[in-house]
């Protein structure tokens, strides 16, 4: 008798696990929000996706499930970090659950493979995270109902080029992941370093995903100044360590991904006085931010990270369109017009959308240190701002139409005049 | 034998016919699925030929779903190509270059057996992994392929129902393509090559060729299997040729039963329902997956599909029970 049992088991789990799941039919509720989540909840890049889950997710609980008014389902779908299981769910989402509006995507490729969809299936896709350039750049006219309320991969990485030719840094190695976020981020900061006189000797792609530097670090050549890294989930945690175990004296200089809190406190001491870009700090100097990160911490147990932010300030411009609307979805159209003219006083500054629909906001130049900050007791490592620059869009000191008239950043362009 | 034979095509026959009804009349999402695994499994079913027939566990089939995916793709996003009537053509196309590919590699790959085997493959794998990856000008790199639109030829594949029936048509054809090969002379040829390669080498067969022959059409298939793949997901990446990608297959053509092609078609509906389907009711899913995967390897080594023999096996011993104790009663008497 239990021989057959266990020889039957699973295929009958699987059977009621089916019959369960086609019977159940999903009845839409008047009144009621419905946003689809979509963001690798499991896979190496897990611990990003709960932090993007964990935002949003703080900014309802605050506000007792409601947007604007509206009560809000919000159903989260795992992308495993892959661009095809990103589209079959979020079909899922708009076919079966049938949201008004599709959120999320981390990595460039699950950016680049949604805003299709959305096209297709003309269904909003707000994106707090997804950086790929070109969605709110040369792709912009292909994605009516995109907006982007977190970054552009490049956004930050204009100033920073400034700032570093103002520290006086003339020669600097490049080592960032292999994909477009890598490329796009280091190709922004070339840009503006070699406009203000620096030159970027060498350019080294390993691929997404690479645990052991032991293959490019030796080749980083001895006469830079400097070194800008691009590294981006398990990446960031590995490359810094492997950095300093070869014996590295020189500045480090990182992408916003690179010194993250997501990964700052599984870090140690090799971080200390590196610096890098983005337009959020958990250690920004403001009241709002420092509420922000202590009602956080309590909740989640641990520091909030860019990702967590960008998703708790989306789903305060989300409330500021639907309370407008009084909570009533005002339809893809009129609510993607809306979302594009909000302000909003967020956690990481005045932010606001360009004609493209991506934001304009303060970029912080951050560097690690080690010391208590927001009333906490204990030493820990901060991304402390030690600059603000304030209104930057998406194409930094360049103009616009100058700067769509040149392809968008990849591995050869800009092209690397000074490596030889 | 001849007619339990006749009974199992008849039932593949209803199967077949029952998912040609049933399907298009739930929703999109299961149409998706049902379409996304139809085409998964035209794969599968070709790695369980050289797996369940040939008995050579390749690691690397994903490559040619690969380049049958990526030809699509680049033919259709950067030349306008396969976008008409000469989709078909883009489909012949998919399976030659699947099979050209296959052919290069199995120079390699043959001459090695077993575990070698499975390493060659793995690496030969992972260097068309390599390629989609970092030829950034033909691929696009990490950021992969979008295809905009479905092939229109007098009737429109972007509608759900329509793809999937062509879709089915395809896995259809294959399936019987594919049957009909392992029941020729050819594949009863491999099933000996699996069993006992010696014995056939003795007996004049030139194995080599055999295993080299049957490589190249798993790998036709694959990049049927790609071509289809394409256009069901509408997006290619290197994701596609990743060896986890491989491992999946692998994993499903042994979940369902190797040696029996429909074995690998129940693998490829049990694990894509799961992480399609289940992922979206529960988020214990990948529990239960272990659990199907742990529990076959362990009382069902032949897969599902030889759940009957073991049904057989058990009602066979209790038959013999009562005739024994029969035997007895009459001496202690």
């Amino acid at each position: 008798m239990t021989r057959i049992l266990r020889q039957r088991i699973g295929p009958l789990l699987l059977g009621s696990a089916f019959a369960i799941g086609a019977v159940a039919v999903s009845t839409a509720k008047a009144e009621e929000l419905r946003i689809g989540y979509l963001a690798p909840t499991t896979g190496i890049f897990a611990q990003v996706g709960k932090d993007m889950v964990d935002g949003f997710k703080m900014y309802l609980d605050d506000h007792k499930n409601k947007l604007g008014g509206a009560d809000v389902k919000f159903i989260v779908e795992d992308t495993v970090g892959k661009p095809d299981t990103a589209v079959t769910k979020a079909k899922k989402l708009i076919l079966q659950d049938k949201v008004h509006m599709i959120m999320g995507g981390l990595l460039a490729s699950a950016g680049y493979a949604l805003a299709p969809v959305s096209t297709a299936e003309k269904v909003v896709y707000v994106n707090p995270v997804a950086a790929a350039d070109d969605l709110t750049q040369r792709d912009f006219a292909k994605y009516p109902l995109h907006v982007r309320t977190g970054w552009s991969s490049s956004q930050p990485s204009h100033p920073f080029g400034q700032w570093a030719c103002d520290q006086g840094y003339k020669k600097i190695v490049a080592i960032g992941a292999d994909y477009a976020f890598g490329y796009e981020v280091i190709g922004g900061f070339q840009r503006a370093f070699e406009a203000c006189g620096g030159q970027i000797i060498q350019k080294i792609w390993p691929p997404l995903g690479t645990k052991d530097f032991g293959p490019y670090i030796p080749t980083i050549k001895a006469n830079a100044d400097a070194i800008l890294t691009l590294m981006v989930g398990p990446m960031s945690l590995q490359f810094p360590k492997q950095l300093k175990s070869a014996g590295n004296k020189k500045p480090v200089l990182g992408g916003g991904t690179s010194y993250d809190e997501f990964v700052l406190p599984a870090m140690g001491d090799e971080v200390v006085g590196h610096v890098s870009a983005l337009q959020y700090s958990a250690a920004i100097n403001t009241p709002k931010n420092a509420a922000f990160v202590k009602s956080y911490r309590t909740k989640f147990g641990k520091v909030p990270s860019y990702y967590s932010e960008t998703n708790y300030t989306t789903a305060q411009m989300i409330d500021e369109v639907i309370k407008k609307n009084n909570g009533k979805f005002p339809g893809a159209e009129a609510f993607v017009k809306q979302l594009a003219a909000v302000k909003v006083d967020a956690v990481r500054g005045p932010v606001t959308l360009d004609e493209m629909r991506n934001p304009v906001q303060n970029v912080y130049i951050k560097k690690v240190e080690k010391k208590k900050m927001h009333g906490y007791t204990k030493d820990e490592l901060w991304n402390t701002v030690i600059k603000t620059y304030p209104n930057v869009n998406q194409f930094g000191q360049f103009k616009k139409d100058e700067f769509l008239k040149t392809p968008v950043y990849s591995r050869d362009f800009p092209p690397c005049k000074f490596c030889n | 034998m001849l007619k339990s034979q006749t009974m199992k095509v008849l039932a593949v026959v209803v199967a077949l016919a029952a998912i040609a009804i049933i399907v298009p009349n739930t929703n999109s999402f299961l149409i998706l699925l049902a379409t996304r695994a139809l085409a998964f499994s035209i794969l599968v079913m070709s790695l369980d030929i050289l797996l369940g027939y040939t008995g050579l566990a390749s690691m690397g089939q994903a490559a040619y779903l690969g380049v049958g995916a990526y030809l699509t793709a680049i033919l259709a996003s950067k030349y306008q190509f396969g976008l008409g009537f000469d989709f078909w053509i883009v489909m012949l196309l998919g399976v030659l270059l699947g099979a050209a590919l296959a052919a290069v590699f199995g120079l390699l790959a043959i001459r090695a057996s077993g575990v070698y085997f499975l390493m060659i493959t793995l690496a030969l794998g992972q260097c068309v992994w390599g390629l989609a990856y970092r030829w950034n000008s033909l691929t696009g790199g990490d950021n992969g392929i979008n295809l905009r639109q479905r092939p229109k030829f007098g009737i429109d594949l972007a509608n759900e129902v329509t793809f999937f029936y062509l879709v089915f048509f395809c896995f259809a054809v294959s399936l019987l393509l594919m049957y009909t090969l392992v029941r020729s002379p050819f594949g009863r040829s491999l099933t000996g090559i699996r069993e006992r390669e010696l014995r056939m080498q003795i007996l004049g067969y030139n194995t080599w060729l055999h295993k080299y022959i049957a490589f190249i059409i798993a790998g036709g298939f694959g990049g049927l299997s790609g071509v289809l793949w394409a256009h069901t997901a509408g997006i290619v990446s290197p994701e596609n040729v990743v060896l986890t990608t491989s491992v999946d297959a692998l994993l499903m053509a042994v979940l369902g039963g190797a040696g029996t092609l429909v074995g690998g078609v129940i693998g490829t509906v049990i694990v894509f329902g799961l992480r399609e389907y289940l992922s979206t009711l529960v988020p214990w899913w990948q529990y239960v997956l272990g659990g199907v995967y742990v529990l076959t390897i362990l009382y069902l080594p032949t897969g599902l599909m030889g759940i009957p023999e073991r049904i057989r096996q058990w009602r066979g011993a209790d038959t013999e029970k009562p005739a024994e104790a029969k035997k007895l009663a009459p001496v202690t008497s």
